[in-house]
């Protein structure tokens, strides 16, 4: 810095101190669109968490590095004098003193709100002790235009746009309020050539710099041709100001209001907005502090709606005087929109990757198939209706969602001993956890054990539609050297029939407006067990042709709907999830008997080994 | 985050609790008993046994002073006296100075007859503490205030370079070193404890010990996190003549439990004139445009809400003014300010779907008051809120103007006082 009067420049490198990624990301949109060489922000400061922070540069990413402590940060980047600190009230002060304790660092900007005051006053009397400059506390921060901004202030691009704060102006702001900030700098942009820059100390009490401390580095700026304040009712800081005026401090033209002239008429207890906003003596309310303002020579309102006026006033006469020279405009800069804006404004638009016509979690409430869950919930649907609604996208009919339902109490466990309990159980007892061992149990579910749904369904099916006789079929599937899906059982036979069938098969009868198909089957699984009798419709033949008979008579689903369900495969997923139940429970059970590793015995397994001659045949072959 | 005044109750158990930190030989009880409109007296005279042993000061304790001018201060009673005197002024309307208001909470404490008055105050600026010591305390104080002794003491420093034993008045004679013990440790207190200001007028010397007799205190509420251990069981009370409706006391309670800021002062609730201005700053001039034409009478509150608060929260703070103001109809209609500067960082557009949704739900009863509502507006978002703004009117059936950072800020203003007399 050349000069002490200048805060900031094109060239200053700041720490931000707290992960604000959206006011770090303003910070270096800010930066880019005027012209900076380089990104303002030398590094991040966050206690929690080392590393990087990615961000954007214009439409290019770039990495921002991320330091655990002031210190280190310090060393990394001797060059940055500036820090942002969005510490939170609690450790605002610790982490303000340490940072003004650094020789780089000249400038802190402490924003959080609620700072003591006695902690303030130490800050603030500690900096000026060391010839250091703290904003705040309580405050937005400011800005230089067309040079730094301290995180949020002048808030989006857009209006940073609007009120041309890209490039410099030649009025000097301060003001008391953060947010007032904002729209100085959009009144200013509209009566003058605009802002060169604009400070908010804060609200509080006990600022860590005063409005007068600003007013006199701009009365110094030679850049700064005029000067606007906006003061507040408490406190004397604004005749300091008017003192400095009356002493010929301030030769600058110096335009000023103070809000809270309502305060007179309001009863004594209103407490404003800021802390500092309570006027105890007269002296200290926003009439006397205006009216000694224009007896101090400074242009003064007669309302804070004159204020963009009389910014206007002294900005002619200064341009007529030729103190001011006309500026000439460069071109308003652009900056590339944030995707996510405008999506949502409509300005972009992109095809999507996924399309999804099952739920919907975007709104309030989840919706399955377009039903919200609590009139899902309203209407009973049970868990066979919410299949009917997530697997078929329609609502079923009641026996319809019961068939489901008592085809997922039908195979949910079938003991210990099948293939895909097995595994599961061997999974828990190897130590891995329930997913895994409910996935190696699921992983087993295939074409002999548990998968023949979809097949049965899909061959009885197409059997029905050739006109097949049962006979036909029974001697087409010998022919073809397959055995016929859903046809056959390990230990079940006509002597020892399946009771899961029979439960199946009377539901259906009972319910089923037709069950022309499974009449078939019937018809089918006679001839099979007249050769053998354990070659009985099986539990997942049952289910996949009930399940084709369901659909054909309920009236939902059309021919090509019904050809989908079978083409795709849906009916496996009901024994995968069926079952899923039961493996749960084997894989629970287990970890709750504390099971050990299990090791198949050696006396089970037939070790035979190749001989030594096939072996070396092999490898000289 | 303010200064805030405390009960004089609460200033003397302060100090009774934590000046003998950092002065040995202060030998001050604390015997003080606090009585609320709900208080059981003879509960009371149980846990404090003094009560019916000693002879009894009763005064008002609820933040104004000069209370012995306005015959408000039981002297040197014993405890049926004092029941007495309770059941005779709890609840009473008194007007101290311009302000009326209602005898809620007195303090008791033993009687001590004394002569001496002495007088010391603390208060803060910006470069230190200021430390006021007098010999002619009590109520001529300002009279004298020529004999009163300044003390700075350093932000920084603190007060063990303050030279004080050689500036006290003479005629302390041998408590000189007392007061100058009590003046530095009391500045300690002071400074630990969260205080912004603290006024013992009179103190005296009791069997040669010192006894603050009246005392005033404010602390700074933004230390409560430091000072949760010290300041446990602590409350701040409303001023004097100013109790907190349901409503206000729902916001502050809002309020408390947010990042954001969330405030509410009914000014008059049959006033036709309501706002509900984002922003400390913006807040304050909308307030001054209102009463400089002419429309102070009519203003019924006073509020701002700011630092980015959530859709929830902005709701609850809507649907708060606009119960408030639908519950009476006036003939003349009523105009809702929904004001603000230009935000830095509040989304104006999630803001106002929380205010959106509390005028749709108050739809009938804005139609039945026939309310105006004039909004004006900037910010991150702001095209999107202003839109929703605008369609929401349309929705209602309730006139609504809608307008951004191209109108200036206060421009609503006039244009909703316009045809409306005053």
């Amino acid at each position: 810095m050349s000069q002490n009067y200048v805060l900031f420049d094109r060239n200053t490198k700041a720490f931000v101190y707290g992960y604000q990624t959206n006011a770090i990301q303003r910070m270096l949109d800010f930066d880019y669109i005027c012209n900076r060489p380089d990104p303002s922000i030398s590094a991040i400061i966050n206690p929690s968490r080392a590393g990087i922070h990615k961000a954007f540069w214009g439409s290019k990413e770039i990495i921002l590095p991320m330091y655990r402590s002031i210190a280190l940060a310090v060393k990394a980047y001797p060059e940055a004098d500036v820090m942002v600190n969005f510490a939170s009230h609690r450790s605002a002060f610790d982490t303000t003193m340490e940072a003004i304790a650094e020789k780089s660092i000249r400038v802190v900007a402490v924003i959080a709100e609620g700072v003591p005051e006695r902690q303030s006053r130490i800050m603030s009397a500690t900096a000026k002790k060391q010839g250091k400059i703290i904003i705040g506390p309580a405050t937005v921060g400011g800005m230089t235009a067309g040079a730094f901004r301290i995180g949020n202030t002048a808030g989006t691009i857009e209006n940073i746009i609007a009120s041309k704060l890209y490039r410099p102006g030649c009025v000097g702001f301060v003001s008391k309020s953060g947010g007032m900030l904002n729209e100085a700098f959009n009144i200013i942009s509209r009566n003058s050539d605009g802002i060169y820059e604009g400070v908010a100390i804060g609200g509080d009490r006990y600022p860590g710099s005063t409005m007068l401390d600003h007013i006199l580095r701009y009365e110094e700026n030679p850049a700064i041709k005029m000067i606007a304040c906006l003061g507040e009712l408490g406190g004397e800081d604004e005749y300091r100001i008017i003192s400095a005026l009356k002493e010929g401090k301030i030769k600058k033209p110096l335009v000023a209001w103070v809000t809270g002239t309502c305060s007179p008429v309001l009863p004594a207890s209103v407490q404003f907005g800021h802390a500092g906003a309570k006027a105890d003596t007269q002296k200290e309310t926003a009439q006397a502090k205006n009216e000694a303002f224009r007896e101090a020579g400074a242009y003064v309102p007669t309302s804070f709606d004159g204020y963009g006026d009389c910014v206007r006033q002294v900005f002619e006469m200064l341009l007529s005087q030729g103190i001011v020279l006309p500026l000439i405009e460069p071109e308003a800069p652009r900056i590339p929109a944030d995707y996510s804006k405008a999506l949502a404004s409509g300005d972009i638009r992109k095809p999507t990757t996924f399309i999804c016509t099952v739920s919907d979690d975007s709104g309030e409430e989840v919706l399955y198939a377009g039903k919200r869950l609590s009139a899902v919930l309203e209407d009973k649907m049970g868990i066979g209706g919410v299949i009917g609604l997530l697997w078929f996208k329609k609502e079923l009919p009641d026996y319809a969602a019961g068939f489901i339902e008592l085809v997922l109490q039908i195979v949910a466990d079938h003991g210990p001993a099948v293939s895909g309990a097995h595994n599961a159980i061997v999974a828990s007892c190897a130590g891995k956890d329930l997913v895994s061992s409910l996935c190696s149990g699921l992983l087993t579910i295939g074409p002999r054990f548990g998968g023949a749904i979809d097949d049965a369904a899909r061959e009885f099916k197409h059997a029905r539609e050739a006109d097949l006789t049962p006979e036909q079929f029974v001697n087409d599937m010998k022919r073809k050297g397959i055995n016929i899906p859903g046809i056959g059982h390990k230990i079940k036979s006509v002597k020892n029939p399946d009771k899961r069938v029979q439960l199946l098969i009377s539901y259906a009868k009972a319910k089923f407006p037709s069950t022309e198909l499974l009449n078939y089957a019937l018809q089918v699984e006679e001839l099979t067990t007249a050769k053998k009798g354990n070659l009985i419709l099986n539990v997942d033949g049952c289910i996949g042709i009930l399940f084709l008979d369901l659909m054909t008579s309920c009236k939902v689903f059309s021919k090509a709907e019904i050809d989908e369900v079978v083409r795709l495969g849906y009916l496996n997923g009901l024994f995968a999830l069926g079952r899923s139940i039961g493996l749960i429970g084997h894989i629970l059970d287990q970890k709750r008997l504390g099971s050990r590793l299990y090791r198949h015995p050696a006396e089970d397994i037939a070790y035979m080994m190749p001989s030594p001659e096939d072996i070396e045949c092999k490898r000289r072959a | 985050m303010a200064q805030r005044g405390i009960r004089e109750y609460d200033a003397k158990r302060l100090l009774a609790g934590f000046l003998p930190q950092y002065l040995n030989e202060f030998s001050y009880k604390g015997d003080l008993a606090l009585v609320g409109p709900e208080t059981d007296l003879e509960e009371l005279a149980s846990t404090h046994p003094w009560l019916k042993t000693a002879r009894l000061v009763v005064k008002p304790d609820q933040l104004f002073g000069k209370r012995g001018k306005h015959g408000l201060v039981l002297l040197d009673a014993d405890w049926d006296m004092a029941k007495k005197f309770l059941q005779e002024n709890m609840g009473a309307l008194v007007a101290i100075g311009d302000i009326t208001g209602r005898l809620s909470h007195f303090l008791i404490e033993p009687f001590i007859p004394h002569i001496e008055e002495l007088y010391v105050a603390i208060s803060s600026n910006s470069d230190g503490d200021n430390i006021f010591f007098s010999m002619q305390g009590g109520v001529f104080v300002e009279e004298n205030w020529d004999k009163v002794v300044r003390f700075h003491v350093d932000v920084l420093t603190g007060i063990d370079g303050v030279d004080i034993k050689s500036r006290l008045p003479g005629d302390l004679g041998e408590k000189s070193t007392a007061v100058e013990n009590f003046i530095k440790a009391l500045w300690r207190f002071y400074a630990e404890t969260g205080f912004s200001y603290l006024e013992i007028n009179p103190f005296t010397f009791h069997n040669g010990s010192i006894v603050p007799l009246d005392m005033v205190a404010k602390l700074d509420d933004a230390e409560e996190y430091w000072q949760r251990k010290r300041w446990s069981g602590l409350a701040f009370p409303e001023p004097f003549g100013r109790s907190l409706s349901k409503e206000e006391q729902f916001i502050k309670d809002l309020d408390s439990k947010t990042g954001a800021s969330l405030k509410l002062t009914i000014l008059n609730p049959d006033g036709r004139v309501w706002t509900m201005v984002a922003g400390g700053g913006a807040s304050v001039i909308y307030a001054d445009t209102i009463c400089d034409l002419g429309f102070a009478k009519e203003m019924a509150n006073y509020g701002e809400y700011s630092g980015d608060p959530n859709t929830e929260e902005t709701y609850y703070y809507t649907r708060t003014i606009l119960d408030l103001m639908t519950r009476g109809i006036d003939p003349r209609g009523k105009m809702l300010l929904i004001g603000g500067a230009i935000a830095n960082f509040t989304d104006v557009a999630k803001t106002f779907k929380g205010v959106v949704t509390a005028l749709e739900e108050y739809q009938q009863k804005l139609q039945d008051a026939g309310v105006k509502i004039y909004v004006r507006r900037g910010g991150p978002n702001y095209e999107q809120g202003l839109k929703l703004m605008r369609s929401v009117g349309g929705r209602l059936g309730v006139p609504i103007e809608v307008y951004g950072p191209e109108t200036h800020m206060t421009r609503i203003v006039p244009l909703a006082l316009k045809g409306a007399s005053t």
